[in-house]
C-alpha cells in the first residue's frame, strides 16, 4: 500500500451548539485522487478548512507525511505543502496572472521591492505544465476556466504536495472540465495527492481513485471507486430516516385545481425554458445543485430579474410582472435566500421591517400611522410566535430564526396569494425550522400558493407534496409520492438521469 | 389581517410584554438629548466667560448665522440617510443666487427670478441624480465634479464680479432682512423680541421636514433604501427613484437657501458658499446621520449645526484668533463622531449578546 500523504484522526468541531464534525477520520494516499462527498452541510467544507488551517479542530489529530502536525494558519498549511483551491474564485482581477500566482509567495518574502522578472519566470515555469496562459495577462480578462487554472497554479506555486479542490468544475463547461482533468492527471503523475470535492457523480467515478462519504458531520465510509457504484454512494450520502418533525402533507393536492402556472420562462442566462404548475393547497419544492438556476427562476417569476421570455398566470389571469413592485401588487412575493443581505433591514426596528413591502397599508394620506404599523407588526409577530422584546428593537437583536420570521412577516403583511421561499430555513435552528414548516403548511391549506427552494433534501422531502428538480437551468424532472426520495432527487440534480437517457 | 384562515386559532398570541417606548426611538432621542446637554453646558460656561453671550442680540445673531444653512442641512440629512452625499451644495446655493440675481437685473420681478433660481438649482440636482442612478456613479464623485462645474458657471454668468442688487424691492428684502415682533410678555418674558423672518422660515422648514421624515411614506422609503438597498429592492422599492428624489430635494433646498441669502445680503457674489458643504456635512454627522446611510434625524442635524454655531460664536467672543478657530472646529467634529462611533459599536455588541 502506498504511504499516506495526509491522515486525519478523530477530528471534531462544533460551532456553538452545532456539531459540524463528529470524530471524522480520513486518509489520503500519496499520488491518489480522493473524492470527498456528502450533502450540503455534511461537513466537507469544515473538514477542508481545518486541513487548510482556516479553522482549528476542537479535538483529534492531523498527520502529514506520518508526523503529527498542528495547522494553526493557512500559512502553516502552505509550509506543510497543503494548497486549497476554494470553490469561489478568489483572484485579484486587475493584476496580472503572474502576480496572482505568486501572491502568497510574495507575501511571505521580506524584500522591499517586487522582482517582476523573477515573478514572470516562476509563473512561466508553473503555467508551462498546465495550460497556455499568458502570465502577463490580467486575470479579469481570462475565462472562468482559465481563472480556475490560475487558482490551481497559485496553489502549486507554494510547492504543495497535497491539493484540495473544492467543486472546481461547478462553473465550468464540459470541455473546460475535460481540460482540467487532464491537468489533474499530470499532477497526480508528479506524485501530488488530491482531495476532490464535487457533487457530480459522473466525474467523480470517471477520475477519482477512492471516495469518502460524510453525512451530518460524521464519517460514513471510504470505498474504492472500482468496487462501488454510484447508487451505493448516493444511498450512503443520504441514508437516514425522517422523523415526524414535518407537518402532515396534503395528498389531495395532486388533483387540486391549478393556482399558478409558469410557462417557458427564460432569463437569457441561467434559466432555460422552465414551465411548471402550482396547485391549490400544495407545497411545491424546487431542488437542484447550487448554481443550477433555482434562485434565478424565482427572481424571474417575481419580476426581480428581467425575463427574456415566458409568462406567469395566476388563477387564469396573466400576471407576468415587469417589476417586483408589480409582482407584490399581484400578490406574488419572494423570500430571499440572503437573509442579512436582502431579507431584513437589520438596523431598522422590527415594525418598520414588517411594513416595508407595502407601507401604504399602515398609512393614511401619505403618512405612516404608528398605531397601525405597531398593530400590524404585533398581529403578525404573534401569529408567527416571534420571540422579541419590543417591536421597536432593531431586527439585529433577534436570533437568525426570528429574523427569518420577521422576513416572513414582511411578506405576509401584504396578504400574498403566492409565496416563493428561497432557502427559508438556512441558518435557522431546529425549533424555528419546524415552526416555519408548520406555518408554510398552514398557509398552503389556507389557499396561499407555496413554492420552497431548498438545498436540504430532507427538508424538501419532509415538507413538500411535490418537488421539481432543476439541472443547469432546466427542469430535469418532477418527483412526488413514492419517488420523493433523496436518491431520485440527487440523480436528477446531478444530471445523472439525463446522462443515462442520452447514453441509451 | 387574515393571513390564512385557520392560522389565527392555531397560533395564539404569545405572552410577550409589549413595550411602546422603543429602542430605535429612544436611541435617537438619546443622541439628541446628549447634544442639547452639550449645547446647554457650553452656554452656561460662556455666560460666565462673557456677559454678552446670553443677550438676545447674541442669540439672534447665532440663530441667524445658521438658519439659512440649516435649510441646506435638512436636505443633506435626507441625502445622507439614503446613503448618498452632496459636495456641491455650496456651489448650488451660490448658483441660485446668481441665477435669480441675473434674472432680476434683466428686469424680471424678484419673486419669479427667485423661482427661476430655485428651479435652476433643482435642475443641477436632476443632472447629478441622473449620473448617480442611470450610470451608477457614486454621489461623492458626481457631486465633487458638479461642485466645480457649478462654481465655474457662477463665475461665468457674473464674469467673476459680485452682482449688486440694492434695487431689490423692500417687500422682497423683507424675507431676508425683516423681523416680526414676538410679544411674550404675558408669559413673563422681559421684552418684545424682533424675530427675523429668516429664522421663522427656517423653523417652518425644520418642523415640516421633521414631520415628513418621521411619518411620510415617501421618506420611509428613504430609510429603507439607505439601510439596505438590496433589501429595499427586494421589498419592491424602486431605490433609484428614491435616490433621485433625495438628490433633487437637496439641490432644491440649496436653491431656496441661495434665494434667502440673496434677499438677506441684497447681493450675489459668485464666490459665496465656498467650503459651506463641509460645515453642513459636519453638522448632519454630529447630529447622528451616518455616512453609511439608514440613520439620521432632522432634529439631530439642526442641533449639530447649532452646536457648531455656538462654538463659533464662543470662540469669537473669547477672542480666539480666527486662525485657530478652524482647528478647534475640526477637533469638535472628530470628537463628536468618535464618541458616536464608540457608543454605536458597544450597542451593537450588546445587541449581539441578546441575539445569542
Amino acid at each position: 500500500m502506498p504511504p499516506l500523504a495526509l491522515e486525519v484522526r478523530n477530528v471534531s468541531k462544533s460551532f456553538g451548539p452545532v456539531r459540524a464534525l463528529d470524530g471524522v477520520s480520513f486518509s489520503l494516499r500519496k499520488g491518489e485522487m480522493h473524492a470527498l462527498m456528502g450533502e450540503n452541510g455534511a461537513g466537507k467544507s469544515t473538514l477542508m478548512n481545518i486541513i487548510d488551517g482556516i479553522l482549528r479542530p476542537d479535538s483529534g489529530e492531523i498527520l502529514v507525511g506520518g508526523r503529527p502536525v498542528e495547522i494553526a494558519s493557512p500559512q502553516k498549511a502552505h509550509e506543510l505543502g497543503i494548497g486549497l483551491v476554494h470553490q469561489e474564485i478568489a483572484l485579484c482581477p486587475d493584476i496580472s496572472v503572474a502576480e496572482n500566482i505568486s501572491m502568497a509567495a510574495t507575501n511571505s518574502r521580506r524584500a522591499w521591492l517586487m522582482d517582476y522578472r523573477e515573478l514572470r519566470r516562476r509563473a512561466d515555469q508553473i503555467l508551462a505544465s498546465l495550460a497556455e496562459i499568458d502570465p502577463q495577462a490580467l486575470v479579469g480578462d481570462l475565462s472562468i476556466s482559465e481563472q480556475q487554472i490560475v487558482e490551481i497554479a497559485k496553489a502549486l506555486a507554494l510547492d504543495c504536495s497535497i491539493l484540495i479542490l473544492d467543486e472546481p468544475t461547478a462553473a465550468l463547461t464540459e470541455r473546460e472540465a475535460g481540460k482540467l482533468f487532464a491537468i489533474i492527471a499530470q499532477l497526480k503523475a508528479r506524485g501530488i495527492s488530491i482531495i476532490y470535492i464535487s457533487h457530480r457523480m459522473a466525474e467523480v467515478f470517471a477520475h477519482c481513485d477512492r471516495i469518502s462519504v460524510l453525512r451530518d458531520g460524521r464519517y460514513i465510509c471510504t470505498e474504492e471507486v472500482a468496487a462501488t457504484t454510484q447508487e451505493e454512494i448516493v444511498r450512503r450520502m443520504v441514508g437516514r430516516h425522517l422523523g415526524d418533525i414535518y407537518p402532515a402533507k396534503n395528498p389531495a393536492s395532486v388533483d387540486a385545481p391549478i393556482l399558478m402556472s409558469v410557462s417557458h420562462l427564460q432569463d437569457g442566462d441561467r434559466v432555460r425554458d422552465v414551465s411548471f404548475d402550482l396547485r391549490r393547497g400544495e407545497v411545491l419544492g424546487i431542488a437542484g445543485l447550487i448554481g443550477a438556476g433555482r434562485t434565478e427562476i424565482a427572481l424571474g417569476i417575481c419580476g426581480l430579474s428581467r425575463l427574456a421570455a415566458g409568462k406567469v398566470v395566476f388563477e387564469g389571469q396573466e400576471v407576468t410582472p415587469r417589476s417586483y413592485a408589480e409582482s407584490i401588487a399581484n400578490g406574488i412575493v419572494y423570500l430571499s435566500e440572503d437573509r442579512k443581505g436582502a431579507g431584513v433591514f437589520v438596523d431598522l426596528p422590527i415594525a418598520m421591517n414588517v411594513s416595508a413591502l407595502d407601507i401604504d397599508r399602515v398609512a393614511s394620506a401619505g403618512f405612516v400611522s404608528r398605531a397601525k404599523e405597531q398593530a400590524q407588526a404585533k398581529n403578525l409577530a404573534d401569529q408567527l410566535r416571534l420571540k422579541r422584546g419590543s417591536l421597536d428593537d432593531a431586527a439585529s437583536t433577534l436570533s437568525g430564526g426570528n429574523q427569518q420570521k420577521v422576513a416572513l412577516a414582511k411578506l405576509l403583511s401584504v396578504c400574498p396569494k403566492a409565496i416563493i421561499l428561497d432557502e427559508p430555513t438556512r441558518g435557522v435552528d431546529i425549533g424555528a425550522k419546524a415552526e416555519i414548516h408548520r406555518i408554510l403548511r398552514e398557509l398552503a391549506s389556507g389557499g396561499t400558493g407555496i413554492v420552497t427552494i431548498s438545498s436540504e433534501l430532507p427538508e424538501l422531502i419532509g415538507l413538500c407534496d411535490r418537488v421539481l428538480v432543476v439541472h443547469e437551468g432546466r427542469i430535469a424532472g418532477e418527483v412526488s409520492g413514492d419517488d420523493l426520495n433523496e436518491e431520485t432527487i440527487m440523480r436528477l440534480a446531478s444530471g445523472l438521469a439525463i446522462e443515462g437517457q442520452e447514453a441509451r | 389581517m387574515s393571513v390564512a384562515s385557520g392560522l389565527d386559532e392555531e397560533l395564539r398570541p404569545t405572552a410577550v410584554r409589549e413595550t411602546t417606548s422603543g429602542g430605535w426611538r429612544s436611541i435617537a432621542s438619546m443622541r439628541e438629548f446628549g447634544l442639547v446637554l452639550i449645547i446647554l453646558a457650553l452656554c452656561v460656561v460662556m455666560s460666565f466667560a462673557s456677559p454678552y453671550f446670553l443677550s438676545w442680540g447674541n442669540f439672534r445673531a447665532m440663530l441667524m448665522s445658521f438658519s439659512i444653512e440649516g435649510i441646506v442641512v435638512v436636505g443633506m440629512t435626507v441625502l445622507l440617510i439614503v446613503g448618498a452625499i452632496d459636495l456641491s451644495v455650496g456651489s448650488v446655493v451660490c448658483f441660485a443666487m446668481v441665477v435669480a440675481g441675473t434674472a432680476f437685473l434683466a428686469g424680471i420681478d424678484p419673486w419669479t427670478a427667485s423661482l427661476a433660481g430655485i428651479v435652476a438649482s433643482a435642475l443641477i440636482g436632476v443632472a447629478m441624480a441622473s449620473f448617480v442612478t442611470a450610470i451608477g456613479l457614486h454621489s461623492f464623485i458626481v457631486s465633487l465634479a458638479f461642485m466645480v462645474i457649478v462654481r465655474g458657471l457662477c463665475l461665468a454668468i457674473t464674469d467673476g464680479r459680485p452682482l449688486s442688487l440694492f434695487s431689490l424691492p423692500a417687500g422682497f428684502k423683507f424675507i431676508g432682512q425683516g423681523t416680526v415682533p414676538l410679544d411674550l410678555r404675558v408669559l413673563g418674558f422681559p421684552q418684545v423680541y424682533d424675530v427675523p423672518v429668516v429664522i421663522l422660515i427656517f423653523l417652518a422648514v425644520v418642523v415640516v421636514f421633521d414631520l415628513l421624515l418621521r411619518k411620510a411614506t415617501v421618506f420611509r422609503k428613504v430609510f429603507y433604501t439607505g439601510s439596505n438597498e438590496k433589501a429595499a429592492q427586494y421589498s419592491g422599492i424602486r431605490t433609484n427613484r428614491v435616490k433621485f428624489f433625495c438628490i433633487v430635494l437637496c439641490s432644491g433646498l440649496s436653491g431656496v437657501a441661495g434665494v434667502l441669502y440673496m434677499a438677506r445680503f441684497g447681493a450675489a457674489p459668485p464666490t459665496f458658499g465656498v467650503g459651506m458643504e463641509l460645515n453642513i456635512i459636519a453638522a448632519a454627522v454630529i447630529g447622528g446621520a451616518s455616512l453609511k446611510g439608514g440613520s439620521g434625524t432632522i432634529l439631530g442635524a439642526i442641533l449639530g449645526i447649532a452646536l457648531l454655531s455656538v462654538v463659533s460664536s464662543s470662540l469669537t467672543l473669547l477672542d480666539v484668533p480666527p486662525v485657530w478657530q478652524d482647528v478647534i472646529r475640526g477637533v469638535i467634529l472628530l470628537a463628536a463622531v468618535t464618541i458616536d462611533h464608540l457608543l454605536h459599536t458597544r450597542k451593537r455588541a450588546r445587541g449581539a449578546v441578546r441575539a445569542g
